[in-house]
């Protein structure tokens, strides 16, 4: 079996308990439960994680890159969408 | 003391010489992902086998350390058993292999949690952790396979069948068990098998393999707990050891 024959699949790793999961790479396997084993060997091995999510490849849309421009080009002036304008009180921590 | 080193060596040549079968598929994988799992798999072998030969050379002494053991004894000092000293083949027979031995680790592990040995069930209790996983990757290869193409399927029942012979040494009491078991040390092998043939007979349903009991008329090899091994493993030694042999005491 060559690997070309085994579908990809997109693998996240949350590497602790209270993040988020966070995209690591991608892999080959025929199903889900093969993603996921080989996603703690590729992906986990240096403790890298305590929960993995395997997605295959296929299911993923993405933004289409001819269209960045008109996409995400409009936000770079908009700096009054930042909440840098406030000044905050001291007793306020962890802003 | 010299039966039970005999018997923690045992321990440790049977995780050293699987990881060191396993580490040969390093770069020749059926797919790189594969190709990780059985080197990581490797490692957690060679790492039990560290442990163990760590403690014999901590009750030996004598200036003995964890590599005077794999690097320096001979064939007939080994006490692996002949299940994991037997060539890889090709994928299906190192899964076959791999299955038996890690559903036997398994059991194995987790009865020897209740040695008298501190030392011991501590690297039991550790070790089968990792042993878990293995037996569940190899499971789920026999399965894979078995339940898969019509080529793959024969591939795999001829795996589980060339193998069987091999199975039986895994649960006879040797000389050294007998004594360590006595003293609370060992556990009683025998005892394992029930269980084990039951892990083995539900993944090989699971497979659609057929349970290769009829195989030899029941007849298993055995030799390797007493160091009477088969032709493969002179060969795995001349590898393993060169560079010791060549270059004593080398270091990097």
């Amino acid at each position: 079996m060559s690997n070309s024959e085994w579908p990809l699949w997109e693998i996240f790793v949350r590497s602790k308990a209270g993040l988020d999961h966070k995209h690591v790479g991608s892999l080959h396997a025929s199903d889900a439960q093969m993603a996921i084993e080989m996603a703690r060997d590729v992906y986990t091995r240096r403790q890298e994680g305590i929960s993995i999510w395997a997605v295959e490849s296929k299911h993923i849309h993405a933004t289409n890159p001819d269209e960045a421009a008109a996409f995400f080009d409009p936000m770079n002036d908009k700096v009054y969408r930042h909440p840098t304008f406030y000044d905050l009180p001291d007793e306020l921590k962890h802003m | 003391m010299k039966t039970l080193i005999d018997y923690i060596l045992h321990l440790a040549d049977n995780s050293f010489i699987n990881g060191h079968r396993l580490s040969e598929w390093c770069g020749h994988g059926p797919a790189l992902e594969v190709d990780m799992a059985l080197s990581n798999i490797s490692l957690d072998e060679l790492g039990a086998a560290r442990s163990f030969y760590q403690y014999a050379a901590s009750i030996e002494g004598n200036g003995k350390t964890e590599d005077s053991y794999p690097s320096f004894r001979d064939v007939r000092e080994f006490r692996n058993v002949l299940l994991v000293e037997l060539p890889n083949g090709n994928f299906a027979d190192t899964m076959a292999r791999s299955f038996y031995f890690d559903a036997f680790q398994f059991h194995f592990y987790t009865a020897l949690q209740q040695s008298s040995d501190k030392q011991i069930a501590a690297i039991a209790e550790k070790s089968l952790k990792e042993v878990t996983y293995h037996l569940k990757f190899s499971s789920e290869w026999v399965v894979r396979l078995g339940d898969g193409t019509d080529e793959s399927k024969q591939k795999m029942q001829t795996a589980i069948n060339q193998f069987w012979e091999y199975t039986g040494e895994l649960f006879s009491m040797s000389e050294t068990e007998q004594d360590m078991l006595k003293q609370g040390i060992a556990i009683d092998v025998s005892l394992l098998k029930d269980d084990w043939e039951k892990t083995v007979a539900d993944t090989l349903a699971e497979a659609t393999l057929r349970y290769p009991m009829h195989i030899e008329g029941g007849w298993f090899q055995s030799g390797g707990k007493t160091g009477i091994h088969t032709e493969y493993m002179g060969f795995i030694l001349a590898e393993v050891q060169y560079m010791q042999k060549t270059y004593p005491g080398c270091e990097w």
